[in-house]
């Protein structure tokens, strides 16, 4: 959703102060909001609910990790052909980026759950396939949106970073008598990665906070067993505080480790 | 294959609901980014000020924001926001007030697009030469007139690249108050889809229309950009 824009780095005075977190008033909040949730909140659901919310974060990452590999493989091709490839491929592929990138994913989610999957059961053909006990599940339909959506926005970054690879390394590598196939694999690719490291970590980020949007069509993660509980309970407050709090530590463990996993890439 | 009467404009084609559901979207957009660009440059300003309680409290605000998701955030604020604040009302002993879901739905996106904007205006803050700023002190000038007359023109080459992401953002997002039953673009085209059970050509005509929407703003932003950079050669380079 928001792909980080570089600013142009100037100069900036000397007065300016960088936002540091001034660590006392961030911990009495954190202290003081736990002890009034506790407090004054109705917590008893959580006996009978706690191990369907950890399989609903189980879940969830799950599907953030599979759509990620998944979408950032398929982005590869995305972006290479953009950069280099024939018009007969590059026009497809920047249509494809364009429309993913151009519409809701709740949108994209919807048209292939409900769309996709009511063409699907109209052919009896298909309904008498052995897919068929998959394709009448939802998770299959809320992954492959996920996938499409994360391929769109990472083969856009793949795009520029393949085309951003300095000319000079290439040619250096053909001097050397690699071959096509070669630099591609040890010079090209690893460059491109490498310069698109840090917009691709903060497109991960974004997809753990898409992934919510597959409770939508009843996909069992986190969100949607926290919808139960409300449902159920008809509580108010404290299942959405629980729900934010989860996604609040999921966000930040996996801002840290992919800061740990972005200082080893590139040292290397 | 498609049946495309069932688009056109009165009954029993869908083409008006679709439509109004479109509307309803771009104001809802519209309405969010305004309300975001005024926290945005309030947020701004509050991280740059000399005072760490509120520069602690901006931070808390965007980091929350942007760690939580956007369809938990529009669920929080929909439905434990109003009802805080009728609650809050009666405390106060004032009447209870039926909240519209335009409103709420404004105000939501508006609190999201708030956190974002104010890390993009930070940025472009921070990237106006210095030397600026301290003329227009120099010359005597008030904050506020310094922030109207220097501060926000300057900045804003440097901030339009993020800007222009985060409306093209605020027009998805609008789909997301399909989850809680506000009559835009995606609900109204689930509406027609379930009805009619034409499923394929009520989305494919909804995606055009969101389509329609990112490329004509494409279209505007290019030419903002280009009057807003006039005169500055490196922002093309």
């Amino acid at each position: 959703m928001l792909s980080t824009n570089t600013l142009p780095a100037v100069s900036s005075g000397p007065t300016v102060r960088s936002v540091k977190p001034f660590a006392p008033i961030r911990y009495a909040l954190v202290i003081a909001i736990v002890c009034l949730a506790v407090y004054f909140g109705r917590w008893d659901w959580i006996g009978d609910y706690w191990m369907r919310l950890a399989n609903g974060i189980g879940v969830t990452l799950l599907l953030l990790v599979s759509s990620c590999v998944l979408g950032f493989a398929l982005a590869l091709p995305l972006g290479v052909v953009q950069a280099t490839g024939p018009r007969l491929l590059a026009w497809p592929a920047r249509a494809f980026c364009t429309v993913i990138r151009g519409t809701p994913l709740l949108l994209q989610l919807w048209m292939l759950y409900y769309g996709l999957g009511a063409v699907f059961a109209q052919f009896p053909e298909i309904r008498a396939s052995i897919f068929w006990p998959v394709l009448r599940t939802a998770w299959p339909y809320g992954l492959v949106a996920l996938v499409l959506s994360f391929a769109g926005y990472a083969g856009e970054i793949m795009r520029g970073a393949f085309a951003g690879v300095p000319k000079g390394e290439l040619e250096a590598a053909y001097t050397f008598g690699m071959n096509r196939r070669t630099a591609f694999f040890r010079i090209w690719l690893p460059r491109a990665v490498q310069r698109a490291l840090p917009t691709l970590t903060g497109e991960t980020i974004l997809q753990l906070k898409s992934t919510p949007l597959v409770a939508t069509v009843t996909v069992i993660d986190v969100f949607a067993v926290i919808s139960k509980v409300r449902q159920d309970t008809y509580l108010t407050y404290e299942p959405l505080i629980l729900l934010a709090s989860l996604y609040i530590i999921l966000t930040i463990t996996l801002t840290r480790l992919l800061r740990i996993f972005e200082a080893r890439a590139i040292r290397r | 294959m498609f049946d495309l009467t069932l688009l056109s404009l009165s009954p029993p084609g869908w083409g008006a609901t679709l439509l109004c559901g479109f509307l309803n979207s771009v104001t809802l957009a519209a309405g969010g980014y305004l309300i975001g660009l005024v926290i945005g440059i309030g947020g701004a300003l509050g991280k740059l000020s000399d005072n760490a309680f509120l520069r602690e409290l901006c931070d808390i605000y965007t980091t929350a924001v942007r760690a939580v998701p956007e369809l938990v955030l529009i669920l929080v604020l929909y439905y434990a926001g109003t009802d805080a604040l009728n609650q809050l009302l009666t405390v106060l002993g004032f009447a209870s007030v039926d909240i519209s879901g335009l409103a709420a739905g404004i105000l939501v996106i508006g609190v999201v697009q708030g956190a974002y904007s104010t890390e993009v205006l930070r940025g472009a803050i921070l990237a106006i030469p210095h030397g600026q700023v301290e003329t227009a002190k120099a010359y005597g000038m008030s904050p506020l007139l310094t922030l109207r007359r220097v501060t926000l023109p300057a900045m804003l080459p440097f901030a339009l690249p993020g800007l222009s992401n985060l409306w093209l953002i605020a027009t998805k997002d609008t789909a997301l108050l399909a989850v809680v039953g506000f009559g835009e673009l995606t609900l109204a085209t689930k509406q027609a889809a379930g009805t009619t059970k034409d499923y394929l050509l009520f989305y494919t005509a909804a995606a055009a229309m969101y389509l329609c929407l990112t490329l004509l703003s494409n279209l505007v932003i290019k030419l903002i950009d280009r009057r807003a950079t006039r005169g500055l050669a490196v922002m093309h380079a």
